[in-house]
């Protein structure tokens, strides 16, 4: 079973849609028993999945609190679940989120309460789903779950462009995923072929031996998918869209986890799995994250929309996270999932405040703001603490994660880095000159004269987060030791497996060569 | 001295069929004596009776492999399956019917339900029948039955002109499905499917010989006309438009699950020898067929129609597991037929919720608004759409994973892409159902009539299958794969 001897993480992962079950039987009507309720439900979630930090054994990379029960017996699919250094702490932070995106929409969510509150939830348990599933099937069925949630908050409850934000979200990311899907079945029948065994479980197939021709198309079906999930530059349009349409808790958490789920599965699925095509694929990838930061940070500068700029902020940031990724280091993973982690607190942050913002005024024009500090300090210190924390200035969590990502990446290819840090300074300039133009300019609109302060709920959503920048930013150490053997194993693993196939391929075309050049050396001619 | 035997009355081969056919005659008597006129729904509630205990019995049988009447039937878990989802397929058409009588003034009740039944005997014949006259009797039996259903709204044009297109057509298949009969007969000399392999088994030279390839072709034709198939579906918009909504799901999957037996049957019991030619063709009608099913799905507004086409892509992903030919692929076919019944008829019970005396809400606005004010008729349309989408964890999901891997382990692969690709396109019209439900608000407010329970039974049963078959599909996955196992060859 496990080190507890006990199924926690079937309990994690279960216990949202228990809640959305409960919450079904509640009257329609009665609203503040729902939100009660669905607190209650999300913030004991959150409780449930504190031992998994708590018992989590930091010396292995060996999967913990592993679940393996047969589940399609016939394909050998199983219901396969297991937490590392890598996962841990998405999870974590799925868990952590989710209270908060429920006590955001208290005041903000007025129709249809009950329905919103199921999709979160279920919401809740497809994340942590795709986050455990160790077999691939599974990640599969929970990865494309997400979907219908996530297309029912945008749809129902977002903004006037709902529709079109809401359809375009789901086909873009069915439509990657679906070659996925495809490309897991390819590996699943090689596999069979050369082990004869059944199996979807990813720590089996992390060991094949896949073909270097076939790899390159196997790769790319798993690099569109989580590319489109990210969303790297250029499949990023359907984010911006379902940012700016989405409901305040829609946006914090479609950009706190749901993008964290294609990075993730960069690292869990695709670059383990295919060691030869990841490195062969660096230069566009890498190319490709290097824009998305700069053309994120540039577009976020000229945004007359608050949402729109967080948005695309998150488009550069997550460019971040990919740079770290593929620089295959130490500082550059750990880099990387500390600032998913970041991106998450910060970024959800954000969105908060500006959902916020707009519950008072119901504009998110930049334009229609100003000298707001004067009248909201304690908003304003909040929102301060946010920007610094995207701005990545020291002292926050934001500084850890990028100066890690930087410090790997020019380990690996300075060229990029030295552009990336350019997108740091272009990150300053974007988040800043919205925060002084939001909240320092002259109080000239007397519609801003008579906005109120923070109530004690939304003080209660913000604190916890603003707390964790500075936890994040001075103790690093805490989160980091517990990813250190996973990611260390994964980079020995990864690049034994890589010398492996170049051993393989380039002695094959090497010897290739030697018989060539000997052939017509003896004058003969050559025939393939 | 002639001798003439009787052959020996097997009921145990034909139990299920029996049963059904005996209900039928029942509800006609019943009807001509029964004093309570003609719109009682106690018809309905016998007719489920009958249809449970057909289930029952045919689950009885289960497994057990025989030839009866002299080889006219073949009963093996192939048959016990179709016989299964024809079941099913009955079961909810009655269970919607009960709730659509109230605006379905037409509606003979003792026709009515003796007509779904004799189309369920032939249907089920249809996938145990192992002989080429067996199998032309059965389908003409399923087929006559549904054109008068078709018609049976006889004061609505649409109706009318609804079985008058199925009529004309499929008279016209049956012709050229009979014709191929005819050459296969003349080719190998025999009728029963065994034999006409075991004779092209004998006489290798006889395999491309012009006469089996045409009577191929033909049966092809045939059977394409009855699935809904690529370049013969002209037919099934209007038809399904503008049958009653309950017969529409009763087409859709029904005449499906039964043709495709047959197809299964014939290619690969009797023309095993031909596959390899034919691979080649069905690849191309696959792939044409769930394209231009779903491509032209894409501009439908009216959501029969719009159900229509779906219903040809569905067909082009069951050739899928066609072309891939394997055991594999017929279980896939099998796995998928009973996800497709259970996803196609829960759509058209919710479609048939919605009615007024003497008319239906059928465009795909009627329905703005409707999942809030309706949140559990909501949620069962939202269920269906995903499910036919092929999004996990619903039964289409499942389905098209087990049609598509097929598919890959066969060799397939481009078959395989161009089929998630389809369903990716196909997204776009199952969510419209979604966004105009859930999205929109209602423009004018169309209120649902008090539904029966029986109609809240059926829908509730075809979510909870869609739902099953979705999350645990072991069950029915194992039961298929025993079912092609146990073919009789």
């Amino acid at each position: 079973m496990n080190q507890l001897g006990f199924p926690i993480l079937s309990l994690v992962m279960f216990f949202p849609v228990f809640g959305a079950l409960i919450l079904m039987m509640i009257d329609k009507e009665s609203k503040d028993v729902l939100r009660g309720t669905a607190v209650a439900f999300t913030v004991i979630e959150f409780f449930i999945s504190l031992p998994l930090v708590v018992y989590f054994n930091d010396a292995t990379h060996q999967m913990q609190f592993v679940e393996l029960i047969p589940w399609i017996k016939s394909f050998g699919i199983n219901y396969h679940l297991g937490i590392d250094g890598i996962s841990l702490w998405i999870v974590m932070l799925t868990t952590f989120l989710t209270p908060i995106c429920v006590l955001c929409s208290w005041t903000y969510i007025q129709k249809h309460v009950k329905e919103y509150m199921v999709c979160l939830l279920i919401l809740e348990t497809a994340m942590l789903g795709a986050l455990l599933a160790l077999d691939l099937i599974l990640f599969y069925v929970f990865w494309e779950l997400m979907l219908i949630p996530m297309y029912m908050l945008i749809g129902v409850w977002g903004g006037v462009q709902r529709i079109y934000a809401a359809v375009k979200f789901f086909i873009f990311t069915a439509a990657g995923s679906v070659f996925m899907l495809l490309a897991i079945l390819f590996l699943y029948y090689y596999n069979h072929k050369v082990t004869g065994i059944y199996t979807f479980n990813i720590l089996e197939l992390y060991n094949l031996d896949v073909p270097v021709s076939v790899q390159f198309w196997l790769c790319l079906a798993f690099f569109v998918s989580f590319a489109i999930k990210v969303p790297m530059f250029p499949l990023h349009t359907w984010l911006p869209d379902a940012h700016v349409q989405a409901p305040t808790a829609g946006s914090v958490i479609l950009a706190g986890v749901l993008l964290k789920m294609g990075t993730y599965g960069f690292l869990r699925f695709a670059m383990p799995l295919f060691p030869y095509a990841t490195h062969q694929f660096i230069p566009v990838f890498g190319t490709l994250a290097v824009i998305g930061i700069v053309y994120g940070a540039l577009v976020a500068m000229v945004q007359p929309d608050m949402k729109k700029l967080v948005a695309y902020s998150s488009v550069s940031h997550l460019g971040y996270v990919m740079i770290g990724l593929f620089a295959l280091n130490m500082q550059g993973i750990e880099g990387a999932i500390y600032q998913m982690l970041n991106h998450g607190i910060s970024t959800g942050a954000l969105f908060l405040i500006v959902g916020m913002l707009y519950e008072r005024r119901h504009t998110r024009m930049i334009k229609d703001f100003g000298g707001v500090a004067k009248v909201m300090p304690v908003f304003a210190t909040f929102f301060m603490i946010a920007t610094l924390s995207s701005v990545a200035v020291p002292g926050t969590n934001g500084f850890v994660g990028e100066i890690m990502i930087l410090v790997g990446a020019f380990r690996s290819f300075p060229v990029f880095a030295i552009i990336a840090a350019s997108g740091a300074i272009l990150g300053a300039v974007y988040m800043l000159w919205m925060y002084q133009r939001v909240m320092f300019c002259p109080l000239d609109n007397p519609e801003n004269q008579k906005l109120k302060d923070l109530n004690v709920r939304e003080i209660v959503t913000l604190l916890p987060l603003a707390v964790l920048v500075f936890v994040m930013g001075f103790f690093p150490g805490l989160f980091l030791r517990k990813m250190d053997a996973s990611v260390s194993y994964f980079l020995n693993d990864f690049n034994t497996r890589y010398e492996h196939y170049v051993q393989q391929y380039e002695g094959n075309l090497g010897s290739k060569v030697a018989a060539v050049m000997s052939a017509e050396a003896a004058g003969g001619s050559v025939v393939e | 001295m002639l001798e003439f035997v009787v052959p020996a009355l097997n009921v145990k081969a034909i139990l299920p069929q029996a049963i059904l056919a005996l209900t039928a005659l029942t509800v006609l008597l019943v009807d001509v004596f029964s004093s309570q006129g003609k719109k009682s729904s106690s018809l309905g509630y016998l007719v489920v009776i009958g249809v449970v205990a057909a289930m029952i019995s045919t689950l009885m049988i289960n497994g057990a492999r025989e030839s009866a009447y002299s080889g006219m039937v073949m009963v093996d878990g192939f048959s016990s399956f179709i016989t299964l989802i024809v079941c099913v397929v009955t079961l909810l058409t009655v269970l919607s019917t009960i709730n659509y009588q109230q605006f379905f003034e037409e509606l003979n009740c003792g026709e009515y339900y003796c007509l779904l039944l004799f189309a369920a005997v032939g249907m089920s014949f249809m996938g145990s029948a192992s002989n080429l006259l067996m199998l032309f009797l059965a389908l003409e039996t399923m087929s006559i039955s549904i054109y008068v259903l078709a018609g049976f709204k006889w004061h609505d044009r649409k109706s009318i002109e609804s079985a008058l297109k199925y009529f004309l057509l499929g008279a016209f298949a049956s012709g050229f499905l009979l014709f191929g009969f005819a050459l296969i007969f003349g080719t190998t000399g025999t009728m029963d499917l065994v034999k006409i392999s075991a004779f092209l088994t004998a006489h290798p030279e006889m395999i491309h010989s012009r006469m089996l390839m045409g009577g191929v072709a033909l049966v092809t034709v045939g059977f394409g006309f009855k699935v809904a198939m690529f370049p013969f579906h002209m037919w099934t918009p209007d038809v399904y438009e503008g049958a009653p909504t309950s017969v529409t799901g009763f087409m859709a999957t029904g005449v499906k699950a039964a043709a495709f037996a047959a197809l299964v049957r014939v290619f690969f019991v009797a023309l095993g020898h031909v596959q390899a030619d034919w691979t080649g063709i069905m690849w191309l009608l696959a792939f044409l067929t769930m394209t231009i099913g779903n491509v032209v799905a894409l501009s439908q507004t009216n959501i029969k129609r719009m159900l229509a086409y779906s219903s040809i892509a569905h067909a082009g992903y069951l050739l899928v597991g066609f072309v891939a030919g394997s055991k594999q692929g017929q279980a896939g076919i099998l796995f998928y037929l009973m996800s497709y019944a259970f996803t196609n008829l829960g759509a058209f019970g919710v479609i048939a919720l919605l009615g007024k005396k003497g008319g239906e809400y059928t465009e795909l606005q009627d329905f703005a608004g409707l999942g809030f004010k309706y949140p559990l008729m909501g949620l069962a349309m939202g269920i269906f759409m995903f499910s036919m989408a092929g999004i996990p964890p619903m039964a289409g999901f499942m389905g098209k994973f087990y049609l598509f891997s097929s598919a890959m382990k066969a060799g397939f692969v481009w078959l395989a892409i161009f089929g998630v690709i389809n369903s990716v396109i196909s997204l776009y019209y199952y969510l419209r159902v979604v966004v105009v439900m859930y999205f929109q608000e209602a423009e004018q407010s169309i209120s649902m009539p008090k539904p029966s329970p029986a109609v809240v039974v059926g829908l509730v049963l075809a979510a909870i299958g869609v739902m099953q078959m979705g999350i645990f599909p072991s069950y029915i996955w194992d039961m298929a794969q025993q079912s092609v196992q146990s073919m009789l060859m």
